[in-house]
């Protein structure tokens, strides 16, 4: 890679573009008037129209408060622990670019096993293996922790935290190590100290780096989510599972459930462009 | 490469047909796959055992029929059955209304009273006053759900639903929750098990309303395939009085597990 | 309470009854059996996706960008219950209207058809790029040469793109062994529902839920292990960068 100029962001990770919608994915406004579209369009509103007429939807009025309800909760899920695992991805990148070695292999040991087990085998033994140890211990029952470990969400919460820390923490550690030597040594010859440069320079830089792969986690943590309900906890995944079961119709609750995810996948990504238009391309 | 290609999908296509015409005749017999002793669970070779696999047994060697059992998840049981993944439902599924309305049942099987357990060191009845303000476990798409919502939950208790009966047992014994409500002898398995003898007893059986716990438990079955219900109601009739039906259940019941 | 060590019932883990050793690891088996025929289904609607989005008419490239856009932005879940109730019950719909009678398809060819339809979107895109990074002279030249299109994609592009569409494919062949489980949710006895099955009979569950973690741990390390192998091989020729 000589003479070539560094891009200044790395572009996203291949597989996670191939699994995640990215900002560059969305369609322009006039890119939809062209014939064949316009046509491609039309039957797909007579279709919309036919899923619209023909099938029944007669339970939307009743189930829309705990619809809206389930989508925040889908939401506070995501936000909270996509922030969380943030938190934990920068010392586990970090660590595993220029820690001692046992905390080194730690991380990377940490990092493996997470990224090498299902999400939802994860789940289930936090909250059905974990928290069926934790009543066995009195000092536990009578802590104040005890009424939010009755509860479900901690557990969701803490496994997706866990797995988007450990997916991140790969792409931190590759961001870290990708800005560029010559930055830090200036930094170093200006004299900061290393906690200023790493908060100044090299932390700042690693996540512009990361940005784009950062955005399709993001997006891939919504994805994830739904598994949350397999816990009891009630996203807007289980209120249409609790729809299906209610009312015995299988399909018309699950499309209105993709579509959900569809919109709220779109309006994440939008966001996500609003930010990266808004952040200046430093030294481009 | 173009070679390996049509190999490849030709055989993913000779996979699916095959599929379908090895499967195309024995009666797919639909339960929950999860443990719902005494009922049916799982053993350590990957069977399944339990009386109601004994009675399904029953039924279909009396009955002539080829059936091969098949486990689907509990929650999607009427769509499987609907769309046509399972022939019939040996569930432990009780003959309501609600349920009326989408499927057909052949005549009950069985019937047990539905009971409420506890943690051992709370006592409370099992009443929409001895329930207020508690949490209490019921197994979605079961007769329960709808009796605790209506009986409990409309009452200043809090029902959570679970996926398995299994779960909401153990989130009981992992107190979480302050009661669960099921089927008088699923729940006494649970109890006679280390982990229910030593968190749990019961608190008594609900007071019944046979609009929703229903007539008892029957065979579940696609709507207009009368013939098949004719088949299953004769053979469940023969088997209740050529004896086979109590010998099997001797082995698990000291009671008259039919009911009246 | 007892001691922890005396907690743990390593025999429950013996390979025959009552040990659940020997069903756990059928329950692998199949894991891996749907993994292998998803992914391999996924791999040829991946590259009809990739050619069609590359080279197909204008129709065929937005009927393919509806495709993926759809699957990466619904989630798995989602995809796996749509597909798993309402797709098998549309194909039989399909085979009616054409004449053919139903099929019945089993619990692993609709589990290898759901993961596949996933799997398909992710691998066009990959593929996409992979194709995209081939230089056009190859391209060219072939075209020079009188060679066929299709010719020119089975001998020159598909080949040539190998090198490129490796580290994307390997990646995607992780997510589907992990993905096999959510196959779990809708009752399929794969690998993480016989666990739960094995944990609740036995109420063992950390136990058994942390051997399936190692099990499908190890599937991981494997296949890293070959991936790594196939790696090496597939870019010989190569100039090494960085």
């Amino acid at each position: 890679m000589t003479g070539v100029p560094l891009p200044d962001t790395t572009p996203p990770d291949v597989t996670t573009h191939a699994m995640a919608i990215l900002p560059e994915d969305l369609p322009t406004a006039d890119s939809f008037f062209r014939p064949h579209r316009i046509v491609l369009i039309l039957i797909a509103a007579v279709l919309v129209f036919c899923i619209a007429w023909f099938m029944r939807w007669d339970w939307i009025p009743q189930y829309l408060p705990k619809l809206g309800h389930g989508i925040i909760v889908t939401l506070a899920m995501l936000f909270s622990t996509a922030i969380l695992g943030f938190v934990l991805a920068v010392p586990l990148g970090l660590v595993q670019v220029t820690g001692p070695w046992p905390l080194k292999a730690l991380a990377k040991t940490f990092c493996t096993i997470i990224r090498g087990t299902p999400l939802l085998l994860q789940l289930w033994l936090l909250y059905y293996g974990l928290g069926s140890l934790f009543p066995q211990f009195p000092a536990i029952r009578q802590s104040f922790l005890w009424p939010y470990l009755r509860e479900s969400w901690p557990y969701g919460v803490a496994a997706l935290t866990i797995s988007f820390a450990a997916y991140e923490g790969e792409v931190m550690r590759g961001a870290f190590a990708g800005v560029p030597a010559g930055e830090l040594e200036a930094a170093r010859a200006y004299g900061m100290s290393r906690w200023t440069m790493f908060r100044r320079i090299w932390l700042p830089r690693a996540i512009h780096r990361a940005l784009p792969t950062l955005n399709g986690e993001t997006v891939l943590q919504l994805k994830a989510t739904p598994l949350v309900a397999t816990i009891t906890v009630i996203d807007v995944y289980a209120v249409i599972s609790k729809v299906r079961q209610d009312t015995y119709i299988t399909y018309e609750p699950l499309l209105l459930l993709a579509l959900i995810y569809m919109c709220l996948t779109g309006i994440l990504v939008m966001a996500f462009r609003y930010l990266e238009n808004r952040i200046p391309t430093r030294g481009a | 490469m173009k070679k390996t290609l049509k190999t490849i999908a030709l055989s993913l296509a000779l996979g699916i047909a095959a599929a379908g015409a090895a499967s195309a005749d024995p009666i797919k017999v639909g339960f929950a796959a999860e443990p719902y002793p005494p009922f049916t669970s799982p053993d350590a070779s990957g069977n399944w055992e339990g009386w109601e696999v004994e009675f399904q047994k029953a039924i279909c060697a009396e009955a002539k029929l080829e059936c091969v059992i098949t486990p689907v998840a509990w929650d999607g049981i009427i769509p499987a059955l609907t769309s046509k993944k399972i022939d019939i439902i040996i569930g432990s599924m009780s003959i309501t209304e609600e349920r009326l309305k989408t499927i057909d049942f052949s005549d009950k099987y069985y019937n047990t009273p539905t009971g409420v357990i506890g943690p051992k060191d709370v006592s409370f009845e099992a009443t929409p006053e001895g329930l207020k303000g508690k949490t209490i476990g019921v197994q979605v798409s079961t007769v329960h759900q709808d009796y605790a919502n209506k009986y409990f939950g409309e009452n200043g208790a809090t029902v959570k639903e679970y996926q398995t009966q299994d779960e909401a047992n153990n989130d009981l014994a992992a107190g979480r929750l302050d009661a669960v409500q099921a089927d008088a002898i699923a729940l006494g398995a649970f109890l006679a098990t280390d982990q229910g003898k030593a968190c749990c007893d019961l608190k008594g059986n609900v007071k019944d309303d046979p609009a929703i716990l229903g007539a008892g438990v029957g065979i579940g079955l696609r709507k207009g395939e009368d013939e098949l219900k004719g088949k299953l109601n004769a053979a469940i009739k023969a088997i209740r009085e050529n004896g086979t039906y109590d010998t099997f259940s001797k082995k698990y019941f000291d009671f008259n597990i039919y009911g009246e | 309470m007892a001691d922890p060590a005396s907690l743990i019932n390593w025999s429950l883990l013996a390979l025959e009854p009552p040990g659940w050793g020997g069903v756990l690891l059928k329950g692998l088996m199949n894991s891996i059996v749907i993994a292998i025929g998803g992914y391999t289904f996924g791999l040829v609607l991946g590259i009809g996706g990739a050619v069609g989005k590359l080279y197909g008419g204008p129709i065929t490239r937005d009927l393919m960008e509806c495709y993926t856009t759809i699957v990466r932005a619904v989630p798995e879940l989602v995809l796996i219950l749509l597909l798993y109730y309402a797709g098998t019950d549309l194909l039989n719909h399909l085979l009616g209207l054409f004449g053919f009678s139903e099929v019945d398809i089993s619990g692993l060819a609709a589990g290898i058809f759901v993961i596949g339809i996933v799997q398909g979107a992710y691998s066009t895109e990959v593929l996409r790029g992979a194709i995209k990074a081939v230089p056009a002279g190859q391209i060219e030249a072939a075209r020079a040469y009188g060679m066929s299109p299709t010719k020119v994609m089975t001998r020159i592009t598909l080949p040539a793109m190998l090198p490129y569409a490796i580290p994307g494919l390997s990646n995607l062949w992780l997510i589907a062994t992990k993905d096999t489980a959510l196959l779990a949710v809708v009752g399929f006895s794969e690998l993480t529902l016989v666990t739960r099955q094995a944990a609740g009979a036995t109420k063992a569950y950390l136990l058994f839920f942390c051997a399936a973690g190692a099990l499908y741990l190890a599937l991981t390390l494997v296949s890293d292990f070959v991936i790594k192998i196939i790696e090496r091989r597939a870019r010989r020729g190569f100039v090494e960068q960085s």
